[in-house]
């Protein structure tokens, strides 16, 4: 019995997005789609307990979602069919550039994260389309109702229909940015799980990190050549390996230079390490996950903090300024600038940057950390304060007030 | 399928005889492709006159648009295109040659 739920939760995993993807190839309707292959799960929990798991469940499922989506269309069939068909998800483009892609899974993916969308909705309309989460568990997430979540995954289905937002895989030409605005999808959703925020939250959410991962393995299994995909993959394994490591078991934040090196995910680090070498010998010039990747590389192949490689460090900054002239990536050069020429040239890098982030909170926390290890301990408190009042990750706020009340 | 383009602006002045001359160019695509059905461009807002027949006396006329706001509709093209991604690639064009921002909106259930 209990094998049979694992059986099932297995293949939800392995081929939820496979059966949406098909069906809303076949049917033209991500509604359809999304409906036939709830039920056809929900038939999975009721008979495979009894019946056993099927020789082949994914050919099963997409055979009994085709099933249930079918008996819907019978229903609706009073409806104009004209009216239906010219409101059907389609792609008029039959001499697809790439033909090596050819996943409906991947058109699914671009269609969620179509740039017409705003962003929250292409995060929730991925999470449950691809990731195949409830609208209650992506409410649960982004700490919405679920009324709410449901209304917004309602509408967002409703204006791809409407506006005939095309199934189907941009051009060669659009590719490159319709991919980084996956990519950056995916980020979001990692980033929330990593840094959670909201007084009520776990301060890592595993269950976030974990999807993130796994729809970034998804996307570098359908395009195994692409270098952003395979840095962004090899960026969260190497962040999602010092999990454990980075909260304490008092619920504070760990920095890099106190944790237990021991408790990094060794299996994690090396596939991370594995797909930055990979990029690495194409000789192609990176992207700007492929150099984040790499620069959480150096750090996960320090055995100490003070064995960090830091002139590499700042040299991949250095690198991923010239593609990104952003004041944080500024701020973060600068947290490594501190290790190799001391803080007070970090500190006149970071007070540079005053004006465009005086709202953020790791802006001053980077500052408040600086001043103390000058000793001007006036100040320190100041920005610690300013920090603690600007941050919303519970482990980062206990963290910071632990920090400020050591001052001396 | 049909989209409508409105052209959206925040200042009372008309195009510059540049941004004639480049939405002109931007005409002369949209017909050569097939993509043209319409366009236009509007007078002043405080040209407009709002009319209300829905009760059963005489017709009421009201000087000036119905609504007052900063950014108001200055001209439009509906033109045809097979799915949005094609309506927003010849939306940015137009945005581009009439230097205005624009907004791009499916017909309701127009079919070919």
């Amino acid at each position: 019995m209990i094998d049979v739920r694992e059986a099932i939760t297995q293949v939800h995993h392995e081929e939820w997005a496979r059966v949406v993807a098909a069906l809303t190839r076949r049917f033209g309707d991500l509604d359809i789609a999304e409906e036939a292959a709830a039920e056809a799960f929900a038939t999975a929990v009721e008979r495979w307990p009894a019946d056993g798991v099927p020789p082949n469940p994914g050919a099963w499922l997409t055979t009994t979602a085709n099933r249930k989506a079918i008996d819907r269309i019978r229903r609706e069939s009073k409806r104009d069919e004209k009216q239906r068909e010219a409101q059907m998800l389609y792609d008029d483009d039959p001499s697809e550039p790439l033909s090596a892609i050819h996943d409906d899974r991947l058109r699914l993916i671009f269609t969620c994260c179509h740039p017409a969308l705003a962003m929250e909705t292409r995060v929730a309309l991925t999470l449950r389309m691809v990731g195949g989460l409830t609208v209650r568990e992506i409410a649960r997430a982004f700490l919405v109702q679920e009324t709410a979540m449901e209304r917004r995954i309602t509408r967002a289905k409703a204006k791809i229909k409407e506006a005939r937002i095309p199934y189907r895989v941009p051009s060669a030409e659009d590719l490159p940015s319709r991919l980084s605005g996956v990519l950056a999808v995916l980020f979001l959703v990692f980033n929330e799980g990593y840094l959670a925020s909201g007084p009520d939250t776990d301060p890592v959410r595993h269950d976030l990190t974990a999807e993130a991962i796994r729809l970034t393995r998804l996307i570098r299994g359908l395009m195994p050549q692409d270098g952003e995909v395979a840095g962004l993959l090899a960026l969260m394994l190497l962040i999602e390996a010092r999990r454990t490591a980075r909260v304490s078991a008092g619920g504070e934040l760990v920095t890099l230079d106190e944790q237990d090196r021991g408790a990094w995910d060794a299996a994690m680090v090396a596939e991370g390490h594995r797909l930055v070498r990979e990029r690495l010998a194409t000789g192609v010039a990176p992207g700007r996950y492929q150099i984040l990747a790499a620069i959480n590389a150096v750090h996960t192949s320090a055995r100490e903090m003070r064995d960090t490689d830091w002139s590499q460090v700042v040299a991949l900054y250095d690198q991923l300024v010239r593609l990104d002239s952003s004041p944080i990536v500024a701020l973060n050069r600068a947290v490594a600038v501190a290790e190799l020429d001391g803080p007070e040239v970090a500190l006149a890098a970071v007070d540079h940057l005053a004006d465009k982030l005086a709202g953020y909170h790791a802006y001053h926390a980077t500052r408040a950390d600086l001043l103390r290890r000058l000793g001007r301990s006036r100040d320190s408190r100041a920005a610690y304060d300013k920090a603690i009042e600007l941050a919303a990750n519970t482990a980062e706020i206990a963290y910071l007030t632990r920090r400020r009340d050591q001052l001396v | 399928m049909h989209y409508m383009i409105s052209v959206i602006h925040d200042a009372a002045s008309l195009a510059t005889e540049d941004e004639m001359a480049a939405i002109d160019v931007f005409n002369d695509r949209l017909n050569a492709d097939g993509h043209w059905v319409f366009a236009g461009g509007l007078a002043s807002p405080t040209s407009a006159t709002v009319i209300d027949n829905r009760g059963s006396g005489e017709a009421l006329f009201t000087d000036g648009p119905f609504v007052e706001t900063k950014e108001y509709l200055a001209g439009f093209w509906v033109i045809e295109a097979p799915d949005l991604d094609a309506a927003l690639k010849l939306a940015a064009e137009g945005s581009k040659a009439c230097n205005r921002k624009v907004e791009v909106r499916p017909f309701l259930g127009v079919a070919e």
